[in-house]
């Protein structure tokens, strides 16, 4: 067995597997984030509720419903996604002409109220969601689960889908455009607000299938999401929301660093991709792939 | 105009007279408390209302200065004074390093920056052992003031402490948004563009008010530690930087005492709730949202309006 | 008028706090060129967005093809078959020039292929993978007229088409708007080329502060030059 730097190869692929991982889940909440924010102008501080909502949505409906995982990775997302639109007509709706700060503000008090209940319902400890793809492959220099390996490619294909969605249909052209002239877009005849509420949802919808994935990696627990969100809103400084290609790339790279600072330097791996975010912030303040505004 | 600055005086004298006479009213340490919180949320207001930079980290402040008291104290020995000195400038130099970096977007990426910064602080927290972890750094020894010549055993003594150092950051503040200094920043906060055309630094500016307001936190985290006596984790949370967030907002913006009443307002309604658990996140959450929709302009803006508008008697007063 | 498409009475209409329109009347006939002059500020463009629907608020009642649209949203407008080219000309950066072009969604039968199009604007075929925003101006504007010939709207209402642009392409544009009302589209043209409005219209109307006040028939373009001239301050 060869060595690197003096660590073991196993340690070595397997925190940079985890790291990859991490990164699926970066990218996949980042991506929604940016939408969501090109669209309604509002920082969704709730995505991280949200992403809990739909490992939570996932793990009640295996639970109570018998439902399997593969059925409640679409419904999850769904479901979760319809109570984002809930949210947007009702509340997000009436903050388009304020400034960004309230919807940020609005949206942190929303996560308070769901993560709170979902605490007293639950508790804080974590509920385990039993893995739907047991088992796994000797690669010689690694073990690989077949779950964790699922949850790359499956990451990467729904991130790919958003970035064809948006940048090669018809609704992404409306989107798009949206993002930038919503009034001429609307006198064109295209009911924007209906748009800015299908987008939310999307983004929301987004979110909760990457907590239905992360169900079976991490426990099902109602502050799955609070560090994770906070994590990401590093990602998303560090990316610049200007790209859907760059936020992919970001939230992917940035997990990888991030397992192999596990590697390294362990007392760091927590704390990595925030000195990252200073070191960007001196190089290149609109991000790696953000446009200045 | 004279009217209203008789009335305020008069309020002044009346909150004066309302701060020395509470402890022997009620629970001390509740009012010491709530005089820290006050104190904090004053500086986050001092940014956000009078600079427009919305800061979601200052718990870092508050919480690192709290550790900086609670180890020059307990571990060096020091004496409270010069505890609280350290705190408060470690405070700033923190404010100075964070802000410098913040500084460089505006807007939301500002509030998502501070709090990415105040979560690297937490987990730094998490792990130094300085800070002893989950445990936290307990028993930080009360010690007499300057030299021995103010006792602060008995908690109405240590009270009077806290009020003065509290009212002389209340000042503090009123001081900078006074001065020519506060003016600029308003004129920043208006029209940053025009502010820089007219010759001002507005980069310069942001930081200072930066590094003033996570000075002030660090003096109002530094006092709530000694008069607790213990620094915790808690206090470096993203929860405690939306907290401060909250008490402002509901007091007022922008206004000089919102933040003061904000404050009282929810401790006081924690304090009522500790038992209720989880539900005080969520009935937090709540007046987030309640607040976001409907009383933007908080408990001291939405009064000052009414009191504005109520028709006058005479020649029409300076009502805009 | 017999058969008026679009019957503007006692138009108002709001920025904020400030009036703009303060009554603007006047007509349309189906197939017809019409033009509004007048002045910088004199309401042209507001009167435009008023018809959308995208001026903050407005009253008095606009009627198209029969039916009061004063109330309906600006998409609502947009189906009822009204199509908008806006002054900015407001192109797309982040679409390509054939998303652009394909942006609009169609409202009613009855609109032009994107084939006819290309056969009016050349230079679109030539650049439709380019991103909207790299074209020259005279293509820009090209584009933003061209977008909304699919649709299938009966009336377009052109803001100022020819700003900013040479002298050519200000011929070429005026050929391409010939040929639009010549297929039987009513066309609503603001213009401050004056001359250029003149060699296009049947008819044109005065605005001066939020009001219709005089209409010149094209044919009496010439016997009015001196009344004209000192509307619109040449």
């Amino acid at each position: 067995m060869f060595e690197l730097l003096g660590i073991a190869p196993q340690a070595l692929f397997g925190q940079l597997l985890v790291g990859l991982i991490n990164g699926a889940f970066y990218a996949m909440l980042s991506l929604g984030l940016a939408v969501i924010f090109g669209m309604l102008n509002v920082i969704n501080f709730t995505h991280g509720a949200q992403y809990m909502l739909g490992a939570f949505a996932a793990w009640l409906m295996l639970t109570v419903l018998n439902i399997p995982f593969w059925i409640g990775l679409v419904l999850a997302p769904l479901v979760v996604g319809l109570f984002g639109v809930v949210l947007e007509r009702l509340l997000l709706k009436r903050l388009y002409h304020l400034d960004h700060l309230y919807g940020f503000l609005m949206t942190f008090g929303l996560a308070l109220v769901i993560e709170g209940v979902f605490q007293w319902k639950w508790g804080s400890s974590g509920q385990p969601y039993p893995n739907p793809i047991p088992g796994g492959t000797n690669l010689g220099f690694m073990f690989l689960p077949t779950y964790r390996a699922f949850v790359v490619v499956a990451a990467l294909v729904i991130c790919l889908a958003t970035w064809f969605a948006i940048e090669r249909t018809r609704l992404g052209g409306y989107l798009r455009a949206a993002t930038e002239n919503p009034t001429l877009v609307r006198a064109f005849g295209i009911n924007v607000p209906r748009l800015i509420t299908l987008t939310y949802g999307l983004g929301v919808g987004l979110a909760a299938l990457a907590g239905v994935l992360a169900a079976p990696i991490y426990q099902v627990s109602p502050l799955m999401g609070q560090n994770l969100v906070l994590v990401v809103f590093a990602v998303v400084v560090i990316g610049g929301m200007g790209s859907i290609l760059g936020s992919i790339v970001t939230g992917f790279g940035l997990g990888l660093i991030e397992g192999l600072t596990k590697v390294f330097y362990p007392q760091a791996s927590s704390t990595v991709i925030f000195v990252i975010m200073a070191i960007v912030l001196l190089i290149k303040p609109a991000g790696l792939f953000g446009r200045t505004r | 105009m004279t009217n209203n600055h008789t009335l305020r005086n008069i309020l002044l004298v009346a909150a004066l007279a309302v701060a020395l006479a509470a402890p022997w009213v009620a629970y001390p340490v509740f009012l010491m408390t709530a005089l820290c919180f006050a104190l904090f949320a004053c500086a986050f207001n001092l940014l956000l209302g009078f600079a427009g930079l919305m800061s979601f980290g200052h718990a870092m402040f508050f919480g690192m200065a709290a550790y900086f008291f609670g180890h020059t104290v307990k571990e060096w020995g020091w004496r409270p004074e010069f505890g609280i000195l350290a705190s408060v400038l470690g405070a700033a130099a923190l404010g100075a390093v964070t802000g410098a970096l913040a500084i460089r977007r505006q807007g939301i990426y500002f509030a998502m920056i501070t709090l990415a910064f105040s979560q690297m602080i937490y987990f730094f927290c998490v792990q130094a052992p300085f800070t002893h972890g989950e445990d936290g750094l307990q028993g930080i020894p009360r010690r007499a003031f300057l030299g021995g010549l103010i006792e602060v055993k008995d908690d109405r003594a240590m009270y009077y402490v806290v009020l003065a150092i509290v009212l002389f950051g209340f000042a503090a503040v009123y001081r900078i948004i006074h001065s020519p200094f506060g003016q600029v920043l308003k004129a920043i906060r208006e029209n940053e563009q025009r502010a820089i055309s007219l010759g001002y630094n507005a980069n310069l500016y942001k930081l200072l008010a930066f590094i003033l307001s996570a000075a002030i936190a660090g003096l109002a985290g530094s006092t709530k530690a000694m008069v607790l006596q213990f620094a915790t984790l808690t206090d470096v949370t993203a929860a405690m930087s939306g907290e401060v967030v909250l008490m402002a907002l509901v007091g007022g913006i922008g206004t000089l005492a919102g933040p003061v009443v904000g404050a009282f307002v929810i401790i006081t309604m924690q304090n009522y709730l500790a038992a209720a658990g989880e539900w005080v996140l969520v009935i937090q959450g709540a007046i987030f949202v309640v607040i976001v929709l409907a009383f933007r302009k908080g408990i001291v803006g939405e009064i000052g309006d009414l009191v504005r508008r109520r028709p006058k008697p005479g020649p029409a007063g300076s009502s805009a | 008028m017999a058969d008026a498409l679009l019957t503007i009475a006692g138009l108002q209409a709001w920025y904020g706090e400030s009036h703009i329109l303060h009554g603007v009347d006047f007509e349309v006939g189906r197939g017809e060129l019409v033009t509004l002059l007048g002045r910088n500020g004199a309401g042209k463009t507001t009167t435009l967005r008023s018809i959308m629907g995208i001026v903050g608020r407005r009253s008095g009642s606009i009627r198209f093809d029969g039916a009061e649209i004063v109330a309906r949203t600006s998409d609502a407008v947009a189906r009822a078959g009204i199509a908008y080219c806006p002054e900015e000309r407001g192109i797309f950066s982040s679409l390509s020039v054939e998303e652009n072009l394909l942006l609009p969604p169609v409202v009613r039968p009855g609109g032009m292929s994107v084939g006819e199009i290309f056969e009016l604007f050349p230079n679109l075929k030539e650049r439709r993978r380019s991103q909207g925003t790299k074209l020259s101006g005279g293509e820009q504007q090209m584009l933003a007229i061209g977008r909304i010939l699919r649709t299938g709207a009966t009336l377009l209402l052109l803001d100022e088409p020819t700003e900013g642009l040479a002298p050519v392409i200000v011929q070429r544009i005026g050929e391409a708007i010939r040929a639009l009302k010549s297929r039987g589209f009513t066309i609503l043209l603001v213009e401050q080329n004056f001359h250029f409005a003149a060699t296009v219209a049947d008819r044109h109307y005065v605005v001066e502060d939020g009001r219709v006040v005089d209409m010149v028939r094209g044919s009496d373009v010439q016997a009015n030059l001196g009344k004209l001239q000192t509307y619109l301050g040449l």
